[in-house]
């Protein structure tokens, strides 16, 4: 465990018999970002609740001693109509204004004197439903934020947020990482997410399909194995940012 | 015509804020048919009570209890379909609840009656009134967390069962004080209409708990007194008069 903030040995995790997790094994070290990919019904968000300690499972999860974790949901069940204002949803977490306008301030929020009438009135008092996808994802982030977690698990949203709205969260994952070293755990559909911030990747299907650094295990043959022979995937690579390397069906079942 | 006196009053005003205020909640958990159908659990118990000449309350309390328990136990297991199980069984003792209630109580059973209203009938209602929103006040933060989110409550350290099942106790109480009022085919609207009418009022929760309670206590206190005026049963008043603070609160809406 020296230096690792995370361990975890054989987890299997089954309902009713049906087996969703089997034999996962990795460790995640402090600053780390370890992304989690994998299709759709892999098992990424079983696994997040595993780790959180939401549901029952074989084998070990070990967390470094003391560690405070904080959680981003996918989703929230937030519609129009909840009357519940953001300075609200932060109340129900921590009382301390401060502590507050700090978090919102570490996730790139204005928060200086010049925009307290701005903060008041557009966003403290807003129904968290009238927020935007990318507001409110950030809204989230901050609120995970406020008693400064050790790691951050954040399950990736897939709808609400705009190609740019995305880009923007993750660098300010990004961020966070560098600043106050925080370890992160996301969970993503978008390769060139994985690429571009994470130091290493875990690959689902119910079993572990990869584990390692991005570009040493990410190949061909692993991302079909992983998604099935009519996988596509998208690479930026960082010589020709605008160009999109599509690897063909063919060539991803050499 | 019925005399009503202060006990009358009394009983209105403190049962009147305590459904509006724990209906905010009972709608924030999207619960309001759960709500309306647990209503008709209680006759049984008041039918029982009935025959064997014991307070009225307390048999509609214990039927209750039971319906409440299984709700809970259901929602511990979600893969089993709620709705119609609840309905089936809330039916089912609303049949036999028919069944057995005396011929010359059916009516009051069913649409209130508080033509007998004793002074220790009204000290339980006002204790128990207190105890419902005291209970409810301090879970409130971690309860508005668990309908957003159950896993970030849970990993927020939110005993999600026990916040439950003390909730759902509380709609037993509420529930077996308002049947005398309102009888026990009308009390869900009692604790469901001030808080959907409030909602269209509130952009805050502080805002839309309050205003519920406010108009719980318009519209019991309201009927009960055109009730007494015009010698109608108060339950069906009490209806009317929460229904026209809700169309009232569509205008606001609009």
């Amino acid at each position: 465990m020296e230096g690792k903030i995370l361990n975890v040995e054989n987890l299997s995790v089954a309902f009713d018999n049906t087996v969703v997790l089997e034999n996962i094994n990795f460790n995640v070290s402090k600053g780390d970002v370890l992304a989690v990919i994998g299709p759709n019904g892999s098992g990424k968000s079983v696994m997040f609740r595993a780790l959180l300690g939401l549901v029952p499972h074989e084998g070990k999860i070990n967390w470094q001693k003391n560690v405070k974790i904080g959680y981003v949901p996918q989703k929230l069940a937030v519609d129009k109509g909840l009357p519940l204002t953001v300075l609200e949803f932060f109340k129900l977490k921590s009382d301390s204004k401060k502590d507050i306008i700090e978090s919102l301030s570490s996730v790139g929020i204005d928060t200086g004197p010049s925009h307290e009438h701005h903060l008041e009135h557009h966003l403290l008092n807003r129904q968290m439903g009238f927020l935007s996808g990318g507001q409110f994802q950030r809204i989230i982030i901050a609120w995970s934020l406020i008693d400064k977690p050790d790691v951050l698990l954040f399950d990736e949203p897939t709808t609400g947020i705009d190609v740019g709205g995305e880009e923007t969260i993750y660098n300010l994952l990004h961020e966070l990482q560098d600043k106050h070293n925080l370890t992160i755990i996301l969970i993503s559909h978008d390769l060139n997410i994985v690429y571009k911030y994470a130091n290493s990747v875990i690959c689902l299907n119910k079993q572990q399909v990869c584990f390692g650094e991005p570009h040493s295990v990410l190949d061909p043959k692993e991302l079909s194995s992983l998604y099935g022979g009519e996988a596509r995937f998208y690479h930026h690579s960082h010589a020709e940012k605008d160009h999109h390397v599509e690897q063909s069906d063919e060539h991803m079942e050499q | 015509m019925l005399e009503l006196n202060y006990l009358h009053i009394i009983s209105a005003i403190f049962v009147g804020i305590a459904s509006g205020y724990l209906g905010s909640f009972m709608i924030l958990k999207r619960m309001a048919l759960v709500g309306d159908a647990l209503s008709h659990v209680a006759l049984p118990g008041l039918a029982l009570a009935l025959l064997f000449n014991v307070n009225p309350f307390l048999g509609a309390f214990a039927t209750l209890f039971v319906g409440i328990i299984i709700i809970w136990l259901i929602e511990n297991k979600t893969e089993l379909p709620v709705e119609s199980l609840v309905g089936l069984l809330f039916t089912f003792s609303l049949a036999i609840g028919v069944l057995i209630t005396p011929d010359e109580h059916i009516f009051e059973a069913l649409f209130g009656d508080i033509a007998q209203i004793t002074a220790l009938d009204t000290v339980v209602a006002v204790i128990l009134s207190l105890v419902v929103i005291l209970v409810m006040k301090k879970i409130s933060k971690s309860f508005i967390l668990t309908t957003m989110s159950p896993d970030l409550a849970k990993s927020s350290g939110v005993n999600v069962r026990r916040n439950n099942l003390f909730f759902l106790l509380m709609v037993a109480l509420i529930v077996a004080l308002g049947i005398k009022a309102v009888g026990t085919l009308l009390m869900g609207a009692l604790v469901i209409i001030p808080a959907i009418a409030s909602k269209n009022f509130s952009s805050s929760m502080s805002r839309y708990v309050v205003t519920s309670s406010v108009i719980g206590l318009a519209s019991l206190l309201g009927g009960v007194i055109l009730a007494g005026f015009y010698n109608f049963p108060p339950g069906p008043l009490v209806v009317l008069a929460s229904t026209a603070i809700f169309l009232l609160s569509l205008l606001k809406k609009a």
